[in-house]
């Protein structure tokens, strides 16, 4: 694998994370418990489109064969699509998608701080900007998470058993691969493994102080890395999908 | 203390002169009443017709499709929030307001209970439904009463880039491919008649209680409104080549307006009395977020208690 071929398939790992989960956030519209929520979770779906949006532009640069931002997102199957595992879980209860959220925010902050630094001028740049808005989502989704938590039992228990269920697709966030190690190496991307020892001493932290229990280790599932997803993702995209597939090449 | 004649004479005289009231004034009963009701009926609007449109945020055909539909569902419910924030001033909490809206008691536009069928439906209502509703509120801005009226304001700014967006979408299909153009002409013939209708009743069968006008709380007629909407509509239809499906539309050289054939009131009045095709399900659809999230609204409430025993 070569150098151009490895950032392709890293930006489509940023860019799908991000895609993915908007995706999954901007099912609530309309529907949230209270309008403030609603809003709310528009605004971080709306900041992850954004995001995904520029980095599958970049993407398609990096690649060289004249795919745009649209024709990445709304063309590629299944198999092609690099999200975690995490992102593409379907939004349950409510307590469900913050604890979702919460988990993949925290991954978000510690990831885009770290590839602030990256050699990559469009990729530094781009977690620059992304971090600012990663940290007004973390810090939302994490006084859900105290408020959850530390609320009435039926919220505690709904969101303990929301955290427990997810733990599995953890894992797969600090996997690393071939394309990692070689763009590591370049000075492009970062180690997740520093990463994760963050992202796990906050989420203790976080859990503990919300009245949570971290959940015991469990077996991790992991694929995403090479797009092997989870049942769910054929469904989301192909309703994301769809009108592109039904009227090829037309503008929209 | 002054009688309730001097009080209304002096109320009268600040509208007359275009002095607005503001919430501690003193207001006639009835002037109170028909502004909770109209400005709760807005609210209940912005709330509800988040769900047509919401519909087709995740198959939105683009990603700058996707946010633009994401970010003015987005306003909409900022709208629904600031309008009921504007009617609690009349000494009435969001919360009562939305009880009527569950139980059926207070209504909402008619237009949100149309089904939005193809993506061309978002193109359709952005420049038809946000159109017609940018006319009806540019008059209410007008208004006597303060907070509707600035609330008014500041959302017409906001409805314009949700117009424009949605004859954006129209422009695209209409000059794309001859299926994106029928995608377009057939979303304009089902929401033409709704947009239409949604402005209410014509004036002789609503007439307009002198009283309102003169309290300047309704300010224009329906069929006024109606006429300028027409007006402003036909041209931009006829400039990407999409037919009006009205007939009978005709322009009038001498008054320099448009005038339409006949509306199908009776279904105006059933769409109203709960008979659309999607009276249930917005309902519904409403009824089961407030159901669903009430753990969520206890466990705000329960956490916020925990903290200020903490901090007390
Ligand atoms: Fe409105
Ligand atoms: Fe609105
Ligand atoms: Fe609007």
């Amino acid at each position: 694998m070569d150098k151009q071929k490895a950032l392709f398939q890293y930006c489509l790992r940023l860019a799908d994370s991000s895609l993915i989960m908007g995706q999954r956030l901007s099912e609530w519209c309309g529907h949230g418990p209270v309008l403030e929520e609603d809003i709310a979770l528009t605004n971080i779906a709306l900041d992850l489109v954004g995001q995904a949006t520029a980095i599958l532009n970049y993407a398609g640069k990096v690649e060289g064969k004249g795919h745009t931002e649209d024709d990445l997102a709304f063309l590629r199957p299944e198999r092609e699509f690099r999200n975690v595992l995490l992102a593409e879980q379907p939004n349950g209860d409510y307590a469900f998608t913050i604890a979702r959220q919460f988990l993949f925010d925290v991954y978000q902050y510690y990831y885009y701080q770290s590839l602030q630094k990256s050699k990559d001028e469009t990729l530094s740049a781009l977690s620059e900007k992304s971090l600012k808005e990663v940290t007004y989502h973390l810090r939302h989704t994490s006084q859900w998470m105290l408020r959850l938590g530390d609320g009435t039992p039926e919220s505690h228990e709904r969101v303990q058993r929301a955290i427990n269920e997810l733990w599995m697709f953890t894992g797969d966030l600090f996997d690393m691969d071939e394309v990692d190690a070689l763009l590591l190496k370049e000075g492009v991307s970062i180690d997740l493994k520093e990463v994760k020892g963050k992202w796990e001493n906050h989420v203790a932290e976080l859990l503990e102080k919300a009245t949570l229990q971290l959940p015991v280790q469990t077996f991790m599932q992991a694929g995403s890395r090479a797009g092997k997803h989870t049942e769910h993702l054929g469904f989301l995209l192909a309703e994301m999908q769809y009108l592109q597939r039904t009227y090829p090449d037309v503008k929209w | 203390m002054k009688d309730e004649k001097t009080l209304l004479e002096e109320f009268q005289s600040k509208i007359d002169k275009g002095i607005k009231i503001e919430p501690k004034d003193w207001m006639p009963e009835k002037y109170r009443k028909q502004l909770i009701r109209m400005m709760s009926q807005h609210a209940h609007s912005e709330i509800v017709g988040m769900l047509p449109e919401g519909n087709w945020i995740t198959r939105a055909p683009s990603l700058r499709r996707k946010a633009i539909l994401l970010a003015k569902v987005q306003d909409e419910a900022g709208h629904g929030m600031y309008l009921y924030s504007a009617t609690e001033t009349l000494g009435i909490d969001r919360s009562e307001l939305l009880e009527q809206l569950h139980t059926g008691k207070a209504k909402y536009s008619s237009i949100f209970n149309y089904p939005t069928l193809t993506w061309a439906d978002i193109g359709a209502i952005g420049w038809l439904v946000d159109g017609a509703a940018i006319m009806n509120q540019t008059a209410l801005a007008k208004g006597s009463y303060g907070p509707y009226s600035r609330a008014m304001v500041r959302i017409c700014k906001e409805e314009s880039f949700h117009n424009r967006q949605g004859y954006e979408i129209m422009c695209s299909l209409a000059f794309g491919s001859e299926e994106q153009k029928q995608m377009a002409q057939d979303a304009l013939n089902r929401w033409w008649w709704p947009a239409i209708m949604m402005l209410g009743p014509s004036d002789d069968s609503s007439p307009n209680s002198d009283e309102l006008m003169r309290w300047k709380v309704k300010m224009e007629s329906n069929d006024a409104i109606r006429e300028r909407f027409i007006d402003r509509t036909v041209p931009q239809a006829d400039y990407i080549g999409l037919t009006i499906p009205d007939p009978d539309l005709m322009f009038n050289k001498e008054t320099g307006h448009y005038k339409h054939g006949p509306i199908n009131w009776e279904e105006f009045f059933n769409v109203i009395k709960g008979n659309g095709p999607c009276n249930k399900i917005r309902l519904k659809a409403r009824v089961d977020a407030d159901r669903n999230g009430r753990w969520v609204r206890e466990a705000t409430e329960a956490y916020a208690a925990k903290k200020r025993i903490v901090n007390s």
